[in-house]
């Protein structure tokens, strides 16, 4: 049987730059060669309410969700939707949030989503360049620098937090 | 993009969730497409397409088809020249529709073969598949999708010369064919023949050489699954025997049947309506179905595990999320709050204003489909007492009242009521529920170039509406109110129109004004 797929759940609210966060992690497992699926929800949820979409990778991916307490990632943006996305998380799973970063040192609040796909690039094997590639592919000229700087923001803020939880 | 590897000659559609983005992606990769006022218009046009030899892609939601049905069912006697292909994007679960009807219903009641796609490769396959099915057989096929093949990205690997390669479409040329074409009752009689036995022929073709699939695995347990379903079960039972259908309609009931001899256990996995079931039992094939809990809401693969494992005990509750809202200085807003301080009684329709009927305004009272709000206003008034009926007003969007509202204006014109009425266009100047689609009445194209546009106070007034106004409701609050109010107080029929742009959606419309204002050359 095939190896179980990688499951990531990205979360916030309309606007947020949840399904632009999925795509570029989507992009970045394609460009690995991995069997990708994602799903996410449109319409009526656009209007500042809740959103989410489900990124899945690995040899070879079936449903395009993540099935209910499987998530091994789970990124939310806003954080008031911690509570409503928590029971998509395994046991052992990790949870992303914005109090793992310093939203003062961002060069903008809606590079947020950019920051966490920092944190949660330090779980994962994709290369540096592989992200920052995909990162240039999917975001507009203009917001390149800014979108560097917030996803290395994340990436060094995880790098730091796990640090002093090997040393304490 | 296989519309486009296709040589689609013409994409029609009216916007609608999980189907928008179809006609949008065909147009940015250079293909023809372009937005009706709603999907009956665009059918007609496909098939008008289809007449002339040529290819075409109809799309729209699922309720978009009860809109189109009327063409539907008549164009299925037809010959075509051509290929005919109708989207419809169901939305089981109603992440953003009204109903969560079973469009499969559809195929099986107008005769028209169909194809359900389960992933974005099969979206690409099936569609070259169901032009040819359509050409050969001079039939429209429907391509079933749900919001899950629709709001999913997955790989698709494009073959464009191998197996999955699509001859070119023939030139454009008419041919008269009256008996084929023109359907008054002693030309349909055999025509209806006709159809019934090209679906015969379709079925055996089906279970020899459709597009249907089947994966070995234990024979203890036998899956038939169709669309995303399929997807789901591959994850929750691995071991399974599986029969992928891709063609549900006519159906392979020979491969269905051998298939169900061949395994100790066979069940019917499907979202929505047991229609595969229902198909199979009609054939004298014994499968097991899913327990009716599961006909509600999406299927997944944790509820895929229900059903197989015979768990019918209560599901976990999600936590609720937030819900939309209306973004903070959008027209509507203004609007509601001087409906909610002037106690109206308001039939409302479907578009992003539908979210007045929350707190905090909680001033919508009825949505039932595109368009109601005029028709079931009109109900109203005519049979409430006075004080009642006269603070009646119905409520429609732009888009939706192009899309179907002025047939309810014209009902209100032949059919006034006693104490008139108040029809109030919200008109935001674009499809934004949606995702900011045109539509006739922003004068642009789908593609955002300058093109016809209705002007509703002057349709208004040309069908014979004597009070007609326009007024910005966000600039002027209090006298947008003031204005309603005084239709209201008047036993006369009253159109206000409230205009002011989309808030999303002004920085764009700017943009395309700018362009379409500079020369071309």
């Amino acid at each position: 049987m095939s190896s179980r797929p990688t499951n990531v759940v990205i979360a916030g609210l309309g606007g947020q730059g949840v399904l632009k966060a999925s795509d570029i992690l989507a992009d970045v497992a394609f460009s690995d060669g991995l069997d990708v699926k994602k799903s996410e929800l449109h319409g009526m949820s656009q209007r500042g309410g809740s959103v989410s979409s489900d990124v899945r990778f690995g040899q070879r991916v079936f449903s395009p969700m993540v099935p209910e307490g499987e998530a091994d990632y789970l990124i939310v943006i806003a954080p008031d939707q911690i509570p409503v996305n928590a029971s998509a998380l395994g046991q052992g799973g990790v949870l992303i949030e914005p109090s793992q970063i310093d939203e003062s040192s961002l060069p903008n609040m809606k590079s947020m989503n950019v920051a966490l796909l920092g944190v949660l690039s330090r779980h994962l094997r994709f290369s540096v360049e592989a992200w920052a590639a995909a990162l240039e592919r999917n975001l507009p000229e203009k917001l390149r620098e800014a979108t560097l700087q917030a996803f290395f923001i994340g990436r060094d803020s995880e790098q730091a937090s796990r640090k002093n939880e090997l040393s304490s | 993009m296989a519309a486009f590897d296709a040589g689609v000659t013409l994409g029609t559609g009216y916007p609608g969730t999980p189907s928008t983005e179809i006609l949008e992606t065909f147009e940015k990769l250079g293909g023809r497409a372009q937005w009706s006022p709603n999907e009956k218009v665009a059918l007609e046009v496909g098939i008008g397409v289809a007449f002339a030899g040529a290819r075409a892609l109809v799309t729209m939601k699922h309720v978009g088809l009860n809109v189109a049905a009327d063409p539907l069912f008549t164009v299925a006697y037809t010959r075509l020249d051509g290929a005919l292909v109708v989207v419809s994007a169901d939305d089981p679960g109603m992440a953003s529709s009204q109903n969560e009807q079973d469009n499969r219903r559809y195929a099986l009641a107008a005769g028209v073969p169909m194809l359900e796609p389960s992933d974005s490769q099969e979206a690409y396959e099936f569609t070259l598949r169901a032009i040819e099915i359509s050409e050969r057989w001079q039939v429209p096929v429907l391509l079933r999708m749900t919001t899950r093949v629709c709001h999913s990205k997955t790989i698709v690997r494009f073959d464009r010369s191998g197996a999955a390669a699509i001859s070119p479409p023939h030139p454009p040329h008419f041919e008269h064919d009256f008996p084929s074409r023109v359907m008054i009752p002693a030309y349909a009689r055999p025509a209806h023949l006709r159809l019934r036995k090209t679906l015969a022929e379709i079925a055996v073709w089906n279970d020899t050489e459709g597009q249907n699939e089947l994966i070995a695995g234990s024979p203890s347990l036998g899956i038939i699954a169709s669309g995303v379903a399929f997807q789901y079960v591959r994850e929750a039972a691995p071991q399974a025997s599986v029969l992928k259908l891709g063609m549900t309609y006519p159906l392979p009931v020979e491969r269905m049947r051998a298939f169900a001899t061949s395994v100790d256990r066979c069940i019917v996995i499907e979202e929505g309506d047991p229609y595969l079931v229902e198909g199979a039992r009609t054939a004298g094939i014994a499968v097991e179905g899913k327990p009716e809990s599961f006909r509600f809401g999406e299927l997944n693969t944790s509820r895929v595990r229900r059903i197989l494992d015979g768990d019918i005990s209560p599901e976990p509750k999600r936590v609720p999320g937030k819900p939309p809202a209306l973004c903070p200085g959008c027209p509507h807003r203004s609007v509601y709050t001087a409906l909610k301080n002037l106690n109206c009684i308001v039939p409302g329709d479907i578009g992003c204003y539908s979210l007045g009927v929350l707190p905090p305004f909680e001033a919508m009272d009825t949505l039932v489909c595109m368009g109601a709000a005029i028709g079931v206003g009109l109900g109203l008034r005519h049979s409430l007492p006075p004080e009642e009926a006269k603070r009646v007003v119905s409520v429609i969007g732009d888009s939706t009242f192009v899309h179907s509202g002025m047939t309810g204006l014209v009902e209100m014109i032949y059919n006034p009521p006693e104490s008139g009425h108040v029809v109030l266009i919200l008109d935001n100047g674009t499809t934004a529920m949606t995702g900011m689609q045109e539509h006739p009445g922003t004068g642009r194209t789908l593609a955002h170039a300058s093109t016809g546009k209705v002007v509703f106070e002057d349709l208004a007034r040309s069908l014979g509406v004597r009070n007609v106004h326009v007024i910005d409701p966000t600039q002027y609050p209090e006298k947008f109110q003031e204005l309603v109010q005084s239709c209201l107080d008047r036993p006369e029929i009253s159109v206000v129109i409230a205009r002011r742009d989309c808030l999303l959606a002004t920085r764009s419309i700017r943009e395309y004004e700018r362009c379409n204002e500079q020369p071309t050359n």
